[in-house]
């Protein structure tokens, strides 16, 4: 099905099933552990010898000397895969680094070797006997060092390096209100809580790989890439994802090693990339220095507004879209944003959630903050103020699908009491506590991709759906089933869903908050041609046949699925593509962030005291599990806000918290009760699921509304993140 | 650990790789743990988990969390860092939660595990496991069972008296959000589902908000 022309009238919209919060169909496997992750897989791989790998203890250079004998001779040692013994291999099209390096060594951690044992005790142990000699070279690990290095960054999901419209410089010179500063973000872990890990194993010359996958058909498509064999020896099984946030959208070491494992002992190994070894053998979210500068009059209202940034990678790598969203969210005339790329030999930088916007109005909005005092016009009020229906790059002629930030910033600051807020800074005390309140708006943008499926009804009259989506906490499975048991007309307990299996169709895998509307419309797509051969089969047309009750009528005749789809079952199977809806229209969600702080008047501990905000983000069709995937967003921006962050150790060129006790992520103390209201959107631009994406969004802004508080309670304005205790200190000590 | 545990362990010392003698509500193909390893000398450990006796012989380096995982596949308990930092691995050691990647199974000889299988089954859940399904505690579910086996034990710790960090009145231990909060910071949900986990927990303790 091709989706070219808004959505009109469809099954979607009986909302029988979908919208409503149903529980989780996943959940009891989860709460009793018997959904089976990939590391897990006894019954799958029973025999599985074990993998440990050996990183680079060096960021760049050559490996001049390799001593395995001490290793090889470990008790229980099987064999030991090097760049020496594994054969040609090639790089994923996904991949900026080798996920097996040598002689050439790319980054610190680079995985150097794999040492295979009958148990994990004799493996691990065995390769702190791999004695490798290095020949290092210089690298350049300073983001701030090398800013002026910066080139033009290949175009990615971003859209083009840079844009402008109107003359930036002239009005920003004219402006009655000005805003010029520079900001700066961290690198970040994902740190998911399932390590990277796989299962491999080989049946002559086809390939299993049990593992935690994101995107099933581009991982399966760069190990047939890196391995030289054809796609087709290759399947991926990757039902359960223990958390990946970008982590696990490509081929990762642990894969590749269980498979030239696997294939070098001849038995099935199994690889887990150990905690410590994550943060500098995968990926990361670069770090950024963010310039802006916003002209305004002296209501607030914006006539230029410029959005520089810098960011870095490896050679061949990509930059941080930290720009992207001031190219959508606000008037003015005039206007430019440019992103800068520099070469740093760190890890490899990639995608984390909502890469670009994530860490970009943890600047624009603070910006926004600064405006606003500068003008004297409340925040919100400024926001609204600024909004804007349309693209404001190409001018009235791309409208937004929908944009419904208005109504979250006046809905969320009715619901938070914003109107409580003191607006001078360090009025409001609660014992020990400086008391603020910050908001912040929310912006991600909406991507579709195309998705498949397969569908079916047995002849018990019982659904299956079978996709290679993957479910990576976002609640796929609930959404899948409720999809098609709307579609079909049948209670969501008669619905199977399979996913994570590159047998099955392929579908747009869980990334850049646009797996739920374009997964689920994938299920719509291969519906509609499943209710068409069972509407042929009972004599209907296809056109009048209704769906309910697990049965397909027309006028007062029926028959049930079960009897259509017989003994042998009937299924169908589309997929879901899409025209130039997204080029005619600007496509978008919103929102707006509110967040209560406590600064300690002595310590400047912060505590976030209430933390809530407004969403709108198309058809929400599951509100219970998008709703977690709004709270758990929001919690990753305050640990944007303040803690998170790795620390480069500028002399060696890695990360030195590259563990969960360094690398500091919130906790359950660090987090009150979390209000979400979604406000009511259909968006029948986007799909026809008419929804959007809503995995990211909770990020997108929720650290500024944190930052814009702590400003609020003390009249401190840092604009370096992490906001941690020291830098409030010595500011307030200035 | 119990008195005589050195006599059972001399009693299954040197006896064949032993694996778990019974099915330990684990999937019916809990087959034999991993063979003994050439060159690395077994241990004899005797552990009651979930109410049921199991005898293994492990290499003595061996954590509680991978006798749990690896050979007694007993899966439900993750291995989320292994290094103590993420209480993926929470398990109930002798009516104590602690995590079971930082401890050696061979220190437990004798001692009884209850594990998030030993709680519940999908078709029979415990009531907190139940309240994390209706409360949506849980994203991607790799930190539930470790945030379960928390949540059931800071509840028995709350009822025994014991205080926490946040305790004001050290003679009046009562259950409270900022209580809950406080003992389950051990275990860390990177999808953040921790106001979700604190109504469940609440729901639990019959102290849901109406």
């Amino acid at each position: 099905m091709k989706f070219d022309t808004p959505a009109g009238p469809n099954p979607i919209d009986k909302g029988r099933v979908i919208g409503i919060p149903h529980d989780r169909i996943d959940g009891a496997a989860k709460v009793t552990g018997t959904a089976a992750y990939a590391y897990e897989r006894h019954d799958a791989a029973p025999n599985a010898a074990y993998g440990w790998i050996v990183g680079s203890a060096i960021a760049k250079g050559r490996i001049a000397a390799m001593d395995l004998t001490a290793a090889e001779a470990s008790p229980g040692v099987l064999g030991i895969v090097t760049h020496a013994n594994a054969g040609k291999l090639s790089k994923g099209n996904m991949n900026t680094a080798h996920l097996l390096g040598g002689p050439q060594i790319e980054h610190y951690e680079q995985a150097l070797a794999l040492v295979v044992a009958d148990t994990f005790e004799n493996a691990r142990a065995a390769a702190a006997l791999v004695r490798i000699d290095y020949a290092p070279e210089d690298g350049k690990f300073d983001l701030a060092a090398e800013r002026l290095n910066g080139v033009i960054p290949p175009q990615g999901f971003g859209g083009p390096a840079d844009t402008k419209a109107g003359d930036f410089d002239g009005a920003f010179a004219k402006a009655a209100v000005k805003v010029e500063q520079t900001y700066t973000t961290p690198d970040q872990s994902h740190a998911m809580m399932e390590p990277h890990a796989s299962i491999a194993a080989w049946n002559g010359d086809k390939l299993t790989l049990w593992t935690s996958n994101q995107m099933i058909a581009w991982s399966v498509g760069d190990m047939a890439k890196t391995l030289g064999i054809p796609k087709e020896n290759i399947r991926f099984v990757s039902p359960y994802i223990g958390g990946g946030f970008g982590s696990k959208l490509f081929l990762r070491a642990d894969a590749l090693l269980a498979a030239l494992g696997a294939r070098q002992v001849g038995r099935p190994v199994k690889v887990a990339i150990a905690r410590p070894q994550i943060p500098n053998n995968t990926t990361h979210r670069p770090a950024t220095i963010q310039r802006i500068r916003i002209g305004a009059d002296e209501d607030g209202v914006i006539d230029a507004i410029a959005h520089e940034v810098w960011s870095g990678d490896l050679p061949g790598g990509g930059a941080e879209t930290a720009a992207q969203q001031t190219r959508l969210l606000y008037r003015g005339e005039n206007r430019m944003t440019a992103h800068r790329l520099v070469t740093l030999n760190l890890p490899e930088g990639n995608a984390m959630r909502a890469p670009g916007e994530a860490v970009g109005l943890l600047a624009l909005e603070v910006a926004m903050d600064e405006l606003a005092e500068a003008c004297g016009v409340d925040p919100v009020e400024l926001r609204i103020r600024n909004d804007v229906q349309f693209d404001p790059e190409a001018g009235p002629q791309r409208p937004f699908s929908s944009r419904k930030l208005v109504e979250c910033l006046r809905a969320g600051a009715d619901r938070f009491g914003w109107n409580k807020r003191n607006p001078k800074p360090g009025q409001v005390r609660d014992g020990r506590w400086l008391v603020g309140m910050g908001m912040a708006s929310a912006f991600r943008n909406n991507l579709t991709e195309k998705s498949g499926a397969r569908i079916g009804v047995d002849g018990m009259g019982k659904v299956i759906v079978e996709t290679d989506m993957t479910d990576i906490g976002t609640g796929s499975y609930t959404i899948i089933a409720q999809t098609a048991a709307e579609m079909l007309g049948v209670d969501l307990d008669q619905v199977t869903v399979r996913l994570g299996d590159s047998r099955f169709p392929v579908s747009a895998g869980s990334g850049g908050q646009w797996g739920a509307n374009s997964s689920t419309a994938g299920v719509y797509a291969a519906a509609m041609a499943l209710r068409t051969k069972l509407a042929e089969k009972a004599g209907y047309p296809a056109d009048q046949a209704q769906f309910e009750d697990g049965l397909v009528r027309m006028g007062n005749q029926s028959q049930t699925l079960a009897s259509l789809a017989g003994a042998q079952g009937l299924w169908a199977e589309d997929s879901m593509e899409y025209g130039d809806l997204d080029k005619k229209y600007a496509q978008a969600t919103f929102g707006a962030h509110f967040c209560e702080v406590g600064v300690d008047m002595d310590t400047a501990e912060v505590r976030i005291r209430r933390m809530g905000g407004a969403f709108a983000a198309g058809r929400i069709l599951n509100p219970k599990s998008a709703r977690s995937q709004v709270i758990g967003a929001m919690t990753m921006g305050v640990g944007a806000a303040l803690m998170e962050a790795l620390d480069v150790d500028t002399r060696f060129g890695f990360f030195v918290n590259h563990d969960m006790a360094e690398y500091q992520v919130p906790v359950h103390a660090d987090i009150p009760h979390q209000d979400v209201l979604f406000v009511d959107e259909l968006d029948d631009k986007s799909s026809p699921m008419k929804a959007k994406g809503v995995g990211e969004l909770g990020i997108c802004g929720a650290g500024a509304a944190v930052a814009n508080a702590i400003y609020n309670a003390t009249g401190i304005r840092l604009r370096d993140y992490p906001l941690t205790i020291d830098k409030l200190l010595k500011a307030q000590a200035a | 650990m119990t008195s005589d545990h050195v006599t059972r362990r001399g009693l299954f010392q040197g006896g064949a790789a032993l694996a778990a003698t019974v099915p330990l509500m684990a999937p019916a193909h809990a087959a034999p743990s991993a063979p003994a390893s050439k060159g690395t000398p077994m241990t004899a450990v005797e552990l009651t988990v979930n109410g049921r006796e199991v005898h293994l012989q492990l290499d003595p380096r061996t954590t509680l969390l991978d006798a749990l995982r690896e050979h007694l596949k007993l899966t439900g308990t993750k291995k989320g860092c292994d290094h103590g930092q993420c209480g993926a691995c929470t398990v109930i050691v002798e009516g104590r939660r602690i995590n079971s990647c930082l401890t050696l199974a061979v220190m437990h000889d004798g001692d009884a595990v209850t594990t998030i299988e030993g709680l519940g089954r999908p078709e029979a859940l415990h009531p907190m496991q139940k309240a994390f399904v209706v409360h949506d505690g849980y994203q991607c579910g790799y930190c539930t069972p470790g945030q379960i086996c928390s949540a059931v034990s800071v509840l028995e710790e709350i009822k025994a008296g014991i205080p926490s960090h946040v305790t004001e009145d050290l003679d009046k231990v009562a259950f409270s959000e900022d209580e809950v909060r406080e003992r389950m910071s051990g275990n860390i949900c990177r999808c953040a589902a921790y106001s979700n986990i604190v109504a469940a927990i609440s729901d639990v303790a019959g102290e849901a908000k109406a």
